[in-house]
């Protein structure tokens, strides 16, 4: 057994109290820990995909103690995948941070960091559902964090408001977790996935209600209608960087959903059947309406922008309410491309906002730099409408695609397509006010619009935007990635006996399985 | 008659969650934060009970043992507490920042006057008596 799985967590807690402790008045110190930090991150995102990538699910037993009695990381296709995107994201966007010197506004942002991504890389490793909930509480307690860096009393009011909020998801999750434990006895969740088969039928009550209340904390997470309310406020008023970092946060209830959903309560398990195919695809429907409607009648850019991240998690819960491996397939690879296109608006909102009054959409003078913020707003605008050629169009194609034979076909063809085109409508507008309208008013004499964004800040956003044309230009091998990650999570034996026949050196499973 | 342990737990539950959701609807930091602290309580206990309710039993399986405590539950529980108590700390200080520098201490979003072209939200406008519970 190799201690690789367990490095992406193990690095940021390190790495995060030593900034706190040790570098605490040197922000040069604390940048290049954090940059070495993030860089290491991807090396070993690679590293660990590259291992996965031939169907090999590794597992992490720690204390050495075999499953189901102590917790377990687990490292397949898809918690690897999902490794090495947060890493990317995270370097981009810890490039943007140090480019525009966020960073220097308030204090410990690099530190809060660090624990955002332990939170991020333990949600997407760990295969204890407990572990899950710890994991969750650490990248909110970071989350809180970073969402009120810099202070101000509006960010201050949304920042209580998205804690209010998430407290009570927490609670949620917790009730959830005491409802499966009553009724299987066990936290694992291969062992999960054995035992819920085992239920009898006729006492289904606890494990159904155990279902809907999960699904509902996951749903909270991945902001689905009507459970989104949270979304909006907090990621608008969130620094940029940080709201471009919460781009992964709404992913993690994705996969969260993805994966309790084909691991523990597969879509042909009788008692939780309908679940999916009806309600979530009915939420993931109005999810979609709501996002695209809510484009269009932002009255500020950062909304619009937090409105568009919802539109993009209705489409990934679309085609994962399909529950078919080639629905699962097209939902991650929109699932990338959201992450990317919604980290790279957030950014450039950012680079907007600082020499703006006010992020209405109104026209104003040229915002300093405009001519390539301008380039970058419309190349990330293309990607997140999904207009060609970008990876938006092909995601949604995928999805499109992966809907026939669902009975729903019809409904998916035309939510999808006409929340598209309001978003087109509606960043056409945005891109036009903000930046060609601009050209036309003067630029008063007594106003200074700043500096322009550092190059830094642009090497970021171009990075952003890059892989994105990287994710257009190698959609083949992408989705056939995908695919692959969606096969294994259709054929979970493997990764249930993996994890429950490996002994511990100090318990084997077959000494007490019958705990 | 006799109440049974179930009984009495579970009312505590049901009773904690509805007076728990009632103050989370008030809209307001204060009663809000009272409110996910009863929540947390009553999820507690929900936890706690998980592992069924015994009196008097070893918290120790082996092969003789006829009745036995799960001590799983009261693992889950404790990190709960902490967590929670973490939580709660975090938030009273950020609801009463918001409250110092907002001048109320509403929960929901501030309604922005659709005429104003100023760009200002009004957030602050709100006059202390408004502002009060």
């Amino acid at each position: 057994m190799t201690h690789w799985l367990i490095v992406p967590i193990i690095l940021p807690a390190i790495l995060a109290p030593f900034i706190v402790l040790a570098a605490r008045y040197h922000i040069g110190i604390q940048r290049v820990f954090s940059l070495v930090g993030v860089s290491a991150q991807i090396v070993l995102g690679l590293a660990l995909m590259w291992q996965a990538s031939d169907g090999t699910v590794m597992i992490y037993q720690l204390g050495d103690w075999a499953a189901p009695f102590g917790i377990i990381l687990v490292g397949d296709r898809l918690s690897t995948m999902m490794v090495l995107l947060t890493a990317v994201l995270a370097l981009l966007v810890m490039l943007y941070t140090i480019g525009s010197r966020w960073d220097e506004r308030g204090r410990h942002f690099h530190a809060l960091f660090q624990f955002q991504l332990m939170g991020i890389m333990g949600a997407f490793l760990t295969g204890d559902i407990f572990n899950l909930f710890v994991f969750f509480e650490v990248l909110l307690i970071a989350s809180y964090g970073l969402m009120i860096h810099g202070g101000g009393n509006a960010r201050l009011r949304a920042g209580t408001q998205y804690v209010l909020f998430n407290l009570v998801g927490s609670t949620l999750f917790l009730f959830a977790l005491g409802a499966i434990y009553a009724e299987t006895g066990t936290l694992n969740m291969a062992d999960l996935a054995l035992r819920v088969q085992m239920v009898s039928p006729d006492a289904t009550v606890g494990i159904r209600l155990a279902a809907v209340l999960l699904l509902l904390v996951f749903a909270i997470k991945a902001a689905i209608v009507p459970l989104h309310v949270w979304l909006p406020s907090s990621y608008a008023e969130a620094p940029g960087p940080v709201a471009a970092l919460f781009a992964i946060m709404t992913k993690v209830g994705a996969y969260a959903i993805i994966r309790v959903y084909t691991l523990i309560f597969p879509p042909d398990h009788g008692p939780t059947a309908g679940m999916h195919d009806y309600w979530l695809m009915v939420a993931a429907l109005a999810t979609v309406a709501l996002g695209m409607i809510g484009v269009l009648a932002a009255k500020k850019l950062d909304r619009m922008v937090a409105f568009a991240v919802i539109g993009s998690m209705g489409m990934v819960m679309l085609a994962v309410s399909l529950f078919t491996p080639q629905g699962i397939a097209a939902a991650l690879y929109y699932m990338v491309h959201s992450t990317l296109a919604a980290a790279s608006l957030f950014l450039i909102v950012d680079m907007v906002k600082d020499s703006r009054a006010n992020l209405r959409l109104q026209a104003t003078w040229p915002v300093a730099g405009a001519v390539p913020t301008a380039a970058l707003f419309f190349m990330a605008a293309i990607a997140m409408a999904g207009l060609p050629p970008l990876s938006g169009f092909l995601g949604k194609l995928l999805i499109l695609d992966a809907s026939f034979g669902n009975g729903s076909v019809v409904w998916i063809w035309s939510f999808v397509l006409i929340g598209s085109l309001i978003s087109v409508v509606a960043f056409g507008r945005a891109g036009s006010t903000l930046f060609w309208k601009a050209r036309s008013i003067p630029m008063p004499e007594d106003v200074d619009a700043g500096p322009a964004p550092s190059t830094l800040s642009y090497v970021a956003v171009g990075g952003l935007l890059a892989l994105l044309i990287a994710h257009t230009v190698f959609a083949g091998p992408v989705t056939a990635y995908t695919t692959s990650i969606a096969e294994q999570l259709f054929a979970p034996n493997a990764y249930i006996t993996n994890v429950l026949e490996t002994p511990g050196k100090l318990s084997t499973p077959a000494d007490g399985g019958d705990h | 008659m006799m109440l049974s342990l179930e009984l009495l737990v579970a009312s505590a539950i049901g009773i904690l969650t509805a007076g728990g959701i009632y103050l989370l609807l008030r809209l307001r930091t204060f009663p809000v934060i009272m409110g996910v602290s009863l929540l947390t309580y009553a999820v507690n206990i929900f936890l706690f009970s998980s592992g069924r309710l015994t009196v008097g039993a070893p918290p120790i399986l082996n092969d003789s043992a006829t009745l036995y405590a799960d001590p799983l539950p009261q693992a889950l529980v404790l990190t709960a507490i902490v967590i929670s108590f973490g939580m709660t700390a975090v938030i009273v200080m950020m609801a009463l920042g918001s409250y110092l520098g907002n001048n109320t201490d509403l929960v929901n979003d501030p309604l922005v006057d659709d005429d104003d072209d100023t760009g200002v939200e009004n957030a602050g406008d709100v006059t202390p008596q408004e502002g009060r519970p």
